[in-house]
C-alpha cells in the first residue's frame, strides 16, 4: 500500500500552560493505494482535517504511525514532490501579490533548476490543459482576477507538475458552486484514471459518495464505520451512519429519520473494542447502544 | 399577499461604475408561504435579503417598490427603515455565529435589545420559544463563547422572530452546520411558521436540495433577474429554464457514482453585472440559447404559479 496509517493518535495541549489535552485523533487505521479515493468523512470536530495534516506532515502524530511507500511521512522537498494538498478556501491559499505565473515559476525554482524555460513554459500548459483551464486566460493574473473554481483547478494543475502520487484534498469544493463543483470533482475522478491517489476529506456525503471506491466514517476522532462506499452508504451498520446519511436533504425523497438498530451487531459476534469486520472489508465500530453488556 | 417586490432595482456603486445586482425583479409572497431563494454565487440573491432589510452605504435604490402588508416599506430610508425592521421584518445573518455579543451573557443581550425597541422581555415566552428549538433554558445565563455552532444559530433564530415579524429573511443559515444540526435548524424554521412566530419566509440558499425539503416555492436567479419561480415540487421535477436544468443535473445526490452516472456542471460564469449584456443574461452559456435570446425573455406565467424567463420555455 501506498499510504498507510497504523493506530494513529493525535493529542493536542489545551489550556493557559498546556495543562489539559484533547485527543483530536484516536487510533486510526486505513490505508490508501495508487489510482484510489477514498474519502474521509465527518462532523466539525471530528479530527478529518487533523488526519489530512498529519499525512502532509504539517502536523506531528502522537501516537502510530503514518508510512508513505514504506518510510514514515518526513516533510520535506523531496516528501512534497510526491504528496500534495489542497484546501479549502481557494483565496487564501494564493499570494495575492503573485500571478499565476510565479506561483507555478515557485515550483521550477524548488524542484526543476535544470530544465529549461521553452519546456517549462510547454508542461505548464499542459498540466492546465488537464486540469481545463486556458493558459491564455489564466496565466499572467493575479488570483482576485479568476474565480473559485478556477483557482481550485489552478492548485491541481501546480500539483501536476510535481511527480505526484498523492493528493490530500480538504473539503476543496465546499467554497465553489453547484455548476463549478462537478467540474472539480469529475477532474479528480480523471487523474485518479491516471493513477494518482486521492484522500478526499469532506462533511458532505454526497460529494464523497460520487468518487471515493472506500469510505471513512469518522465521529469524535475514532472511524467508527470503514469499507467500500456502496457498503457504507448502501448498507450502513453502525447508528451513527445511518444518522448522518438520513439528515442529508436529497431532491426526490423525503427527509427520512434514521432506522434505529435494533441489535448491536458487534456484541453479537462478539466484539471488543477496536473495529470488527461486517462484510468483506467492511469494518464497524461499537456503537456504544444502551443496551450493551 | 404578504409581499410584492415590484421592478426591483439595487446597484452596488463601485469605482468603475454602477453593478447591477438587482435588475428589475419582481415577485410575491403568500401569507404562510416560505420562498426558497437559490442560484450561483453572485446571482442577487443576498442582495435581495439585504434591500428588504438595510441597504449599506454601497447599495443604492435604482427603482421599484417593496409592499409588505399593503404598506409600502421605505427601503431606500436608512432611519425610517427602522420601525419595519424586527416588529415586521427580521432577518437571521449568514453568519449568525459571530452575531451574539460575546461581552454580554444571552440573557442580558436579549433585554438590552428588546428594550432598545421599547418592548419587556417576556421571560416565559423566550423560554417556550427556546425548548421548541430545543435549547434548555440554562443557555440564558450562558456567553455565546459557551454555545455550540448549531446553538448559537438556533439562539439566534429564536431572537430574530421574538416580536412576530411578518417576514423573516433567512440568508444561508445553515450552510455552516454539519448534516444533523441543519437538519435540526431547518425543521425549527418550519417550526416557526407554523406556530405562527413568522408568518412569511424568504429562504436564501445555494442548496437545492435542502430548499425542496423547507420550501413551498422555489425562485432560481441568475444574474440579478428571476430565471424560474414555481411550486417546490415543480421546481425539481418539471423546471422549464434550461438553467434549473443544468443546476439540477449538476448535483451529485448519495447513491450516484461517477462510475454510472457522469455528471456535468455548467460551462463557463455568469456575466459580470458592471455592464450586463443586452438580451438574454444565460444566453453564452445556455445550450439551446438561439436568435431570439438577444432580446430580453420577459418573465412570462406558463402554469398557475409558475413563472419562467426564456424564450424557449
Amino acid at each position: 500500500m501506498m499510504l498507510k496509517l497504523d493506530d494513529v493518535t493525535k493529542e493536542f495541549r489545551i489550556g493557559a500552560f498546556g495543562g489539559k489535552s484533547v485527543t483530536a485523533v484516536r487510533n486510526v487505521s486505513f490505508d490508501l493505494g495508487p489510482g484510489e479515493v477514498v474519502s474521509l468523512i465527518g462532523e466539525s470536530g471530528s479530527g478529518k482535517s487533523t488526519i489530512g495534516r498529519m499525512i502532509l506532515g504539517l502536523n506531528p502524530v502522537s501516537g502510530g504511525s503514518i508510512t508513505f511507500e514504506g518510510r514514515p511521512v518526513r516533510a520535506g522537498k523531496e516528501y512534497y514532490r510526491h504528496v500534495q494538498g489542497i484546501f479549502q478556501d481557494p483565496f487564501s491559499s494564493f499570494n495575492p501579490v503573485f500571478k499565476a505565473d510565479r506561483v507555478f515559476g515557485l515550483i521550477k525554482d524548488t524542484y526543476y533548476r535544470t530544465v529549461p524555460g521553452e519546456e517549462w513554459a510547454r508542461r505548464v500548459g499542459d498540466s492546465l490543459r488537464d486540469v481545463r483551464l486556458d493558459p491564455g486566460q489564466v496565466l499572467g493574473k493575479y488570483p482576485h482576477q479568476l474565480s473559485g473554481g478556477q483557482l481550485q483547478r489552478l492548485l491541481i494543475a501546480r500539483a501536476l507538475l510535481l511527480d505526484i502520487k498523492l493528493l490530500v484534498a480538504d473539503e476543496i469544493t465546499s467554497m465553489l458552486d453547484a455548476s463549478t463543483r462537478i467540474d472539480v470533482l469529475n477532474l479528480l475522478a480523471d487523474l485518479k484514471a491516471r493513477g494518482l491517489g486521492v484522500l478526499y476529506i469532506t462533511h458532505d456525503l454526497s460529494l464523497g459518495n460520487y468518487l471515493a471506491e472506500r469510505t471513512v466514517v469518522l465521529r469524535r476522532g475514532s472511524v467508527v464505520e470503514l469499507g467500500p462506499t456502496e457498503r457504507v452508504f448502501g448498507d450502513p451498520l453502525h447508528p451513527y451512519t445511518r444518522e448522518l446519511l438520513a439528515a442529508v436533504p436529497r431532491l426526490h425523497q423525503e427527509w427520512a429519520d434514521a432506522t434505529p438498530v435494533d441489535a448491536c451487531l458487534y456484541h453479537a459476534r462478539g466484539g471488543t473494542g477496536g473495529l470488527m469486520e461486517a462484510g468483506p472489508g467492511h469494518f464497524v465500530a461499537c456503537a456504544g447502544l444502551g443496551t450493551c453488556p | 399577499m404578504s409581499l410584492r417586490v415590484s421592478e426591483l432595482k439595487v446597484y452596488y456603486r463601485t469605482l468603475k461604475g454602477e453593478v447591477r445586482a438587482l435588475d428589475g425583479l419582481s415577485f410575491g409572497l403568500a401569507d404562510g408561504e416560505i420562498l426558497g431563494l437559490v442560484g450561483e454565487s453572485g446571482c442577487g440573491k443576498s442582495t435581495l435579503g439585504k434591500s428588504l432589510i438595510r441597504l449599506d452605504g454601497r447599495m443604492r435604490h435604482a427603482g421599484g417598490t417593496v409592499v409588505l402588508d399593503g404598506e409600502e416599506l421605505p427601503i431606500a430610508d436608512d432611519r425610517r427603515m427602522n420601525d419595519y425592521r424586527f416588529h415586521q421584518v427580521s432577518l437571521i445573518p449568514q453568519y449568525a455565529m459571530s452575531a451574539l455579543n460575546p461581552t454580554r451573557k444571552i440573557r442580558r443581550m436579549v433585554t438590552e435589545l428588546l428594550r432598545s425597541r421599547g418592548v419587556t422581555l417576556d421571560t416565559a415566552e423566550l423560554e417556550s420559544r427556546m425548548s421548541q428549538v430545543g435549547l434548555p433554558r440554562e443557555v440564558l445565563d450562558r456567553y455565546p463563547i459557551e454555545l455550540s455552532g448549531g446553538m448559537k444559530q438556533r439562539m439566534v433564530m429564536v431572537v430574530s422572530t421574538l416580536l412576530d415579524p411578518s417576514l423573516l429573511i433567512a440568508d444561508e443559515v445553515t450552510s455552516a452546520l454539519d448534516v444533523s444540526t441543519q437538519k435540526a435548524v431547518a425543521r425549527a424554521l418550519l417550526g416557526f411558521r407554523d406556530s405562527g412566530y413568522v408568518k412569511s419566509m424568504i429562504f436564501v440558499t445555494h442548496d437545492l436540495a435542502l430548499t425542496h425539503h423547507i420550501a413551498d416555492t422555489i425562485m432560481v436567479m441568475y444574474a440579478g433577474r428571476l430565471a424560474e419561480k414555481a411550486p417546490a415540487d415543480v421546481i425539481v421535477k418539471a423546471p422549464r429554464h434550461p438553467y434549473t436544468r443544468l443546476l439540477l443535473d449538476s448535483l451529485p445526490e448519495v447513491g450516484v457514482r461517477h462510475t454510472d452516472r457522469r455528471l456535468t456542471g455548467i460551462a463557463g460564469s455568469p456575466p459580470s453585472l458592471l455592464d450586463p449584456p443586452a438580451g438574454c443574461r444565460f444566453r453564452d452559456r445556455c445550450p439551446i440559447a438561439g436568435e431570439e435570446c438577444a432580446e430580453d425573455p420577459p418573465v412570462a406565467e406558463v402554469a398557475a404559479g409558475h413563472y419562467v424567463a426564456c424564450w424557449k420555455a
